[in-house]
């Protein structure tokens, strides 16, 4: 297996007495996806969000390409080239698709906006990723269809020449088409050698498009697993019960004490 | 779920990616840009529409009830008496585009007037027309504002500030340029008291401008002090709102305005063309470059006419709050449209959480607008105040501020933030404008004129409402 991009190492994260995360171990390895699954208030947001730079976190290590690097704000993980698509999409519906693409990263001289570049880079990127749905570049994001949305969204996390996306529940929304649509970026994504984390709730899609699992239980990493070797069923038992066989936590009910 | 896969896959095979993407690469025919553009309208993007038509409509009725109307000098006139709101308006649109609101631009401009008209009137000595305690309290503001604006690292602020504060403690010798200069000044370090209690305090712009809306009201009583009014007898300040540019002038201005705006439009039209990137078809471009040059020669050939009512006096060319207006509306376009800051504005204006998440600092925008807003309504002031010839006690109070929002809001900027251009604040503007100068050539009565005014908002707010609910549907 490749070297991991993207270490976790001992990461312990507390919002006032609520402890949310605790010793999370966690690695993301260029090429593949990995899902991230878990409970609600297992974690997996509060996760992306540390890596992401929103949260800080209390203790613990952070590799990436097997260098340590401290993440302060969401400039530096972007900076890192890492990127995250929030279940929320935080896109603008006022602007158009270029514009959303650049959003607080526009290129041009002095203050000023060049457009054209902009417009080309962003056809080029949606291009490679064979976006095909999408009439014109210029269209306002108010327009376009909740699948149509995620994949902009998705885009512009991969026009940064990024190294590891992170995507929170891309598909929680979509129809049966649509969902279709962003498993297909999402697997392109891979392919195009980037690490992509996929956070969802939906084991279909998890066992779809998945080379590895990671399993959230009460703030624990209760299992990382390679997505052949494991069943639907043993993933369920992980995500409600922490452990499945011999898989998990030894003992959920004492390792929460 | 591979079933689905070969149900939903678009049939069209793969190479047809970037033709089926490259719609956009080539320009669409007239005809398609045409049908395109109607049915935004019917899905309710209606832009300025209403607002040009309302124009149309009541320029055909008033010019068919008063036969006053449509001479060249009421024409004249109505530019003047519109100008100080459109001013306004348009600053305020920039607040209006964040989805934030600024009462407070009325009264800050009109203490922004009587500083300047103090000034004037004393000489430069802003000490002896404040009076030592009030005069303190007026550069600890200066300076408060000056501070507040390096913290959010607003530059701009920071320097207009500090100016303000030197011209008030030197106490620089009355000169027209410096009291207009002053003027603006002093409405930029307004803004950044505004747009830091709104940006980093984090009180809602509703309360915190009405606050100052009050307190600006009281402070503008105070440098006058009741029932007085500064007159302000100066050829220069009187000339901003009253005089005219000569005839050469008037052409000069018409060939640098129309001709670089068609230079500007068919420059970016066709480089857009030549690389292949989102272009309008041609012939549409033309015909509104078109357009804007035959209709900017007629209206400057009628200008540069006579139209003095005596033989002994002679009243020619486009007077000077046109080119005055035109400047503010092209560098504030500029700014929203084509710089980086405009972006955000709009950004932040659109998704306040997706602006922050972008690494764009929220709270620097939101304070920078209530500083142009500021700004922006001091050089209303120093029109309406040149128009008028003096400043009193109510100078911006009344509804000067409302009248602002209306111009902007009835051009079809939104109030819920993210959608508007600068040009609407000028439209809206002549809406209200038109009604106001129609109406008092037609005799009506102040309360005729406030309600007819009232229900055009009205009318304005039900179009907007209404076009943003068919959006909201037509969308997926």
């Amino acid at each position: 297996m490749s070297e991991p991009i993207l270490e976790l190492r001992g990461i312990n994260k507390s919002f006032g007495p609520v402890h949310v995360l605790h010793d999370i171990d966690f690695d993301v390895h260029p090429g593949q996806v990995t899902a991230l699954v878990g409970d609600n208030g297992a974690g997996k947001s509060t996760l992306v969000k540390c890596i992401a730079g929103i949260h800080p976190t209390d203790s613990g290590q952070v590799l990436f390409n097997g260098e340590e690097v401290h993440i302060h704000g969401p400039r530096d993980a972007a900076h890192l080239g890492i990127e995250v698509v929030y279940q929320d999409l935080a896109l603008c519906d006022n602007l158009d698709i270029v514009q959303n693409m650049f959003l607080g990263r526009e290129r041009g001289k002095l203050g000023l906006l060049d457009e054209a570049d902009m417009e080309q880079a962003a056809r080029k990127t949606l291009t490679s990723l064979s976006v095909r749905t999408v009439k014109s570049v210029r269209t306002q994001v108010a327009s376009l269809s909740g699948g149509q949305r995620q994949t902009v969204a998705i885009a512009k996390a991969v026009l940064w020449n990024s190294k590891v996306v992170l995507l929170d529940e891309p598909t929680a929304a979509l129809g049966v088409a649509q969902t279709r649509q962003v498993l297909d970026l999402v697997r392109r994504l891979a392919e195009q050698g980037l690490g992509v984390v996929l956070i969802s709730h939906n084991m279909n899609d998890v066992f779809e498009v998945a080379d590895r699992i990671a399993c959230l239980y009460l703030g624990r990493m209760a299992a990382e697993v390679n997505t052949k070797d494991v069943t639907h069923g043993q993933v369920v038992e992980l995500i409600t019960a922490g452990r499945s066989g011999d898989l998990g936590i030894a003992r959920p009910e004492t390792a929460t004490i | 779920m591979s079933n689905t896969t070969s149900e939903t896959a678009p049939d069209a095979p793969q190479g047809a990616a970037i033709s089926d993407f490259g719609i956009d690469t080539t320009s669409q025919s007239t005809g398609e840009a045409v049908r395109d553009y109607a049915a935004r309208l019917r899905g309710g993007e209606l832009g300025s529409l209403p607002a040009l038509l309302g124009v149309v409509v009541l320029l055909i009725v008033f010019s068919s009830l008063a036969d006053t109307f449509l001479t060249l000098g009421n024409i004249a006139n109505l530019l003047a008496q519109g100008a100080s709101v459109v001013i306004i308006a348009m600053g305020l649109v920039f607040v209006l585009l964040l989805g934030e609101i600024d009462l407070s631009a009325g009264t800050a401009s009109g203490v922004t007037a009587s500083v300047m008209a103090l000034h004037l009137i004393h000489g430069g000595n802003l000490l002896g027309g404040m009076g030592d305690t009030v005069f303190y309290l007026f550069c600890g503001l200066l300076a408060l504002a000056a501070v507040l604006a390096g913290i959010m690292r607003i530059w701009a602020g920071v320097a207009l500030s500090v100016v303000a504060l030197a011209v008030a403690l030197i106490g620089v010798p009355a000169n027209p340029w410096v009291e207009m200069l002053l003027a603006v000044c002093v409405g930029a370090a307004i803004g950044c008291i505004t747009g830091f209690l709104v940006a980093r305090v984090g009180i809602p712009s509703f309360v915190v401008t009405l606050a100052l809306f009050l307190a600006w009201g009281g402070v503008i009583l105070q440098f006058i002090g009741e029932g007085g009014t500064l007159g302000l007898r100066d050829d220069i300040i009187f000339n901003v709102a009253n005089g005219n540019l000569s005839t050469a002038g008037s052409w000069a201005l018409f060939v640098v305005a129309a001709g670089g705006y068609g230079a500007v439009v068919l420059g970016r039209h066709f480089s857009r063309l030549r690389r292949g990137l989102v272009a309008s078809p041609t012939p549409i471009v033309l015909v509104k470059v078109g357009a804007v040059l035959v209709l900017g020669a007629v209206a400057t050939y009628a200008l540069t006419l006579n139209r003095s009512k005596s033989d002994l006096v002679v009243i020619t060319g486009v007077p000077f709050v046109v080119p005055i207006v035109l400047v503010l509306l092209v560098i504030g376009t500029f700014v929203l449209e084509r710089t980086r800051y405009g972006r955000h504005v709009y950004a932040v204006g659109g998704n306040q959480e997706a602006a922050r998440r972008a690494g764009i600092n929220v709270a620097q925008i939101r304070m920078s607008v209530f500083v142009i807003a500021s700004s922006m309504a001091a050089i209303g002031a120093i029109v309406y105040s040149s128009k008028v010839g003096s400043v009193d006690p109510n100078a911006g109070g009344g509804n000067t501020l409302l009248m602002a929002v209306g111009a902007a809001v009835i051009g079809g900027t939104s109030l819920f933030g993210g959608k508007g251009k600068l040009r609407d604040a000028v439209i809206g503007g002549a809406v209200l404008a038109i009604i106001q100068n129609g109406m008092g050539l037609l005799d009506q009565p102040a309360a005729v004129v406030f309600i007819v005014t009232g229900l055009v908002l009205l009318l304005a707010a039900s179009v907007d409402a209404l076009s943003r609910r068919r959006a909201a549907s037509a969308v997926r």
